[in-house]
């Protein structure tokens, strides 16, 4: 799960870290109210997306006056606001974060992410901070400086140490740096979080570290224990269709091909889409209707599959295991007339009570399109849609 | 033989009196040596009493020393999951096999340095197989875990894989060729797990009755790559494998915790590149592993 920058400062404040001041609002009125409240001469207007890039795509303005904070608070509220992790689309601006100018000496970069190879948790930092990481970590790797932190000790004060001088850290700030680091580090660990990044993290000239961004990502296993996290979901930030999904236990994700598939288990939805691609089409959605699919849930996921009006075919790909192929059968056949099914369904099954699930599917008076393997599935359903 | 598990281990169920823990009991029962395998289960509010015929005892520790078991399985909800995993952990098992989906990845992170602590001081290793997994089954011997059983033919044919559905799309693939099974291993889908593929593809070379190997995974981690190169240097069995996610969009979650494009190495195609340079037949297409490697052997 996602959160929005101003929530993540909350967060770091709440740890101990410096932010800016800031104020979070929704209209241009209280933007204008927010600078007048903060005080001072320059204030930043920062769009609230859950995606990067912001600035680049004028998501981010200084302004000087009031008149200003106004000028730039209506320009950002409400536009399409299109970054290289939008899509083309863009994403509308529905939130602003009102913040106090900082006093940029120097931009560094920090995260805290899990890493799976070493089963700890890494702290990078980097000089090269306001840039993306992944161009830094490619061109330059040099230029990251990382540890790995046994989470049963925790981020020592060397490893800080390390961290500080390595991404090199202004001098006189290096205590303040070290102090950041390891409070961003307990923030981590205590929010579940699967990514806290800071880029930028600055110091001003009188030494003061500073987090001038915040982007966190939250381990969703986890968030039955998070509630302070859970109040901060932005559901519009996210894929109406994959919500409504999620409601029904289903894992949605939107592509965008035009062929839809319904499979259980993550590995296999994920062979199906690549077979579909391989046969020459594209898939319009991942979908995996998990362990126990009832005749509802199969319904539901019709639906959200059909409501994607660039779907001109659905692939049903089930390996029956513990669900059984005449369960599954009776499942699609009821969904398909519930639906009024007009787009060509090819149907795979394996596995238990194969033989009697592709007499249902049989017997029903649809027109569905039986299949005997996953290629043969999909050189089926892409002849169909052609 | 196989690797492992056989006809003669005997097992501790933790999460027995739950749903999920009653049913798959109850059909592993049912699969070939299983009556004589499932020796016990666990609940300490329940000890005392026996759930199809099978003695529940108050922790694993008792269990094991009633029962001689030296493995478990743990279908235990994931807010309890990482506590069962240490406790088979300090019982000292040889191995822990954790189906259960959802565990907070911190809990996780946190069992597995307990886990490697409790190594480097001297103590017993327990290996875990997960989280998030089906289990393993050795075919005709015992079933642990949620496959389903009669897709599988006893064989020489090693399979492990990430995935629980796609492991079970390659072993119906090899029945339907006639070709049996060593053992075929789920490894789970979560980012932070036990065995990892190049742990069990080093089990498939000792063992003198798996002939060949397929090894699927799926985007995200540097696992697969890992194992490859291993691979390179020491497997003498041929090999087929396979990714799943070429057509995975980068940074979303695809069902799978740790099945998430994070960087240029996570990909499909990268994966793919790594393990045949490293001398894998892969392949893009799954309809066809068990083709491709009858074609080998």
């Amino acid at each position: 799960m996602k959160i929005h920058e101003y929530q993540g400062k909350q967060i770091l404040k709440k740890f101990g870290v410096t932010v800016p001041r800031g104020i979070h609002c929704t209209t241009v009125e209280d933007a204008v109210k927010a600078a007048e409240t903060l005080g001072g001469k320059v204030w930043v207007v920062k769009a609230q997306i859950h995606a990067g890039g912001r600035g680049k795509g004028g998501g981010v303005k200084v302004a000087t006056s009031l008149e200003k904070v106004r000028e730039y608070a209506s320009q950002i509220l409400g536009m399409q606001l299109i970054t290289h992790q939008t899509g083309p689309e863009g994403q509308k601006v529905r939130h602003l974060l009102i913040e106090e100018g900082a006093d940029i000496q120097h931009e560094y970069y920090v995260a805290a992410l899990t890493d799976r190879a070493t089963q700890s948790v890494a702290i990078m930092a980097s000089y090269e901070g306001g840039m993306d990481i992944e161009e830094v970590a490619h061109k330059t790797p040099e230029k990251i400086v990382k540890v790995f932190v046994n989470p049963l000790v925790g981020l020592t004060d060397e490893q800080a140490l390390t961290l500080a001088k390595g991404m090199g850290m202004n001098e006189a700030s290096i205590p303040q740096c070290v102090d950041t680091l390891k409070k961003l580090y307990t923030c981590y660990m205590e929010t579940d979080a699967s990514l806290a990044e800071i880029n930028p993290l600055i110091h001003e000239a009188d030494g003061t570290v500073k987090a001038l961004d915040a982007k966190f990502n939250f381990d969703s296993n986890a968030l039955y224990r998070q509630e302070e996290i859970v109040a901060m979901r932005d559901l519009d930030e996210e894929d109406a269709d994959e919500i409504e999904a999620s409601k029904f236990d289903l894992a949605y994700i939107s592509l965008d091909g035009n062929i839809g598939c319904l499979v259980n288990g993550a590995g296999l939805a994920m062979a199906t889409m690549d077979t579909i691609k391989l046969f020459g089409a594209e898939p319009a959605n991942f979908l995996d209707v998990g362990g126990g699919a009832t005749t509802e849930k199969v319904t539901e996921a019709f639906k959200i599959m059909l409501k994607n009006t660039k779907v001109k075919g659905i692939l049903v790909n089930i390996f029956g295991g513990i669900m059984k192929c005449d369960t599954i059968a009776t499942g699609v056949v009821a969904a398909a007339k519930e639906v009024n099914l007009s787009v060509p369904l090819v149907v795979r099954m394996k596995g238990t009570n194969e033989d009697l699930g592709k007499k249902i599917l049989k017997d029903s008076g649809l027109p569905i399109i039986s299949a005997d393997s996953m290629a043969e599935a999909a050189t089926q359903i892409v002849a169909a849609v052609k | 033989m196989s690797i492992l598990i056989n006809k003669n281990t005997k097992i501790i169920t933790q999460g027995i009196t739950g749903k999920t823990g009653q049913f798959h009991t109850e059909k592993c029962q049912e699969y070939a040596n299983g009556k004589e395998c499932f020796v016990a289960g666990v609940n300490p509010k329940k000890a005392g009493e026996s759930i199809f015929n099978i003695p529940i005892y108050a922790s694993v520790k008792e269990a094991a020393a009633e029962t001689g078991a030296t493995v478990s399985v743990i279908y235990v909800p994931p807010a309890g999951a990482a506590a069962a995993i240490w406790e088979a952990v300090e019982a000292d098992l040889d191995l822990a096999i954790c189906i259960t989906e959802g565990i907070p990845v911190r809990d996780m992170l946190m069992v597995r340095n307990k886990m490697k602590e409790k190594e480097a001081k001297g103590g017993k290793k327990t290996l875990l197989l997960g989280p998030n997994c089906p289990g393993l089954i050795t075919p005709d011997e015992v079933k642990i875990g949620i496959m389903p059983g009669h897709i599988h033919r006893k064989g020489r044919i090693g399979v492990v894989s990430r995935s629980g559905t796609l492991t079970y799309e390659a072993v119906g693939q090899l029945t339907e060729l006639g070709l049996g099974q060593s053992s075929a291993v789920g490894i789970g889908g979560d980012p932070i797990n036990g065995l990892k593929h190049i742990d069990v593809m080093k089990m498939f070379n000792d063992d003198p009755d798996t002939d060949a190997v397929i090894m699927i995974g799926e985007i995200g981690g540097p696992d697969e790559a890992e194992a490859a190169q291993w691979c390179k240097a020491n497997m003498k069995k041929p090999i087929v494998g396979f990714i799943a996610g070429v057509t995975a969009p980068a940074g979303k979650r695809m069902g799978h915790a740790g099945a998430l494009i994070s960087g240029g190495a996570d990909t499909a195609d990268a994966k793919l590149a790594i393990m045949e340079e490293c001398g894998f037949k892969v392949t893009k297409n799954p309809s066809e592993m068990a083709k491709l490697l009858k074609a080998m052997l």
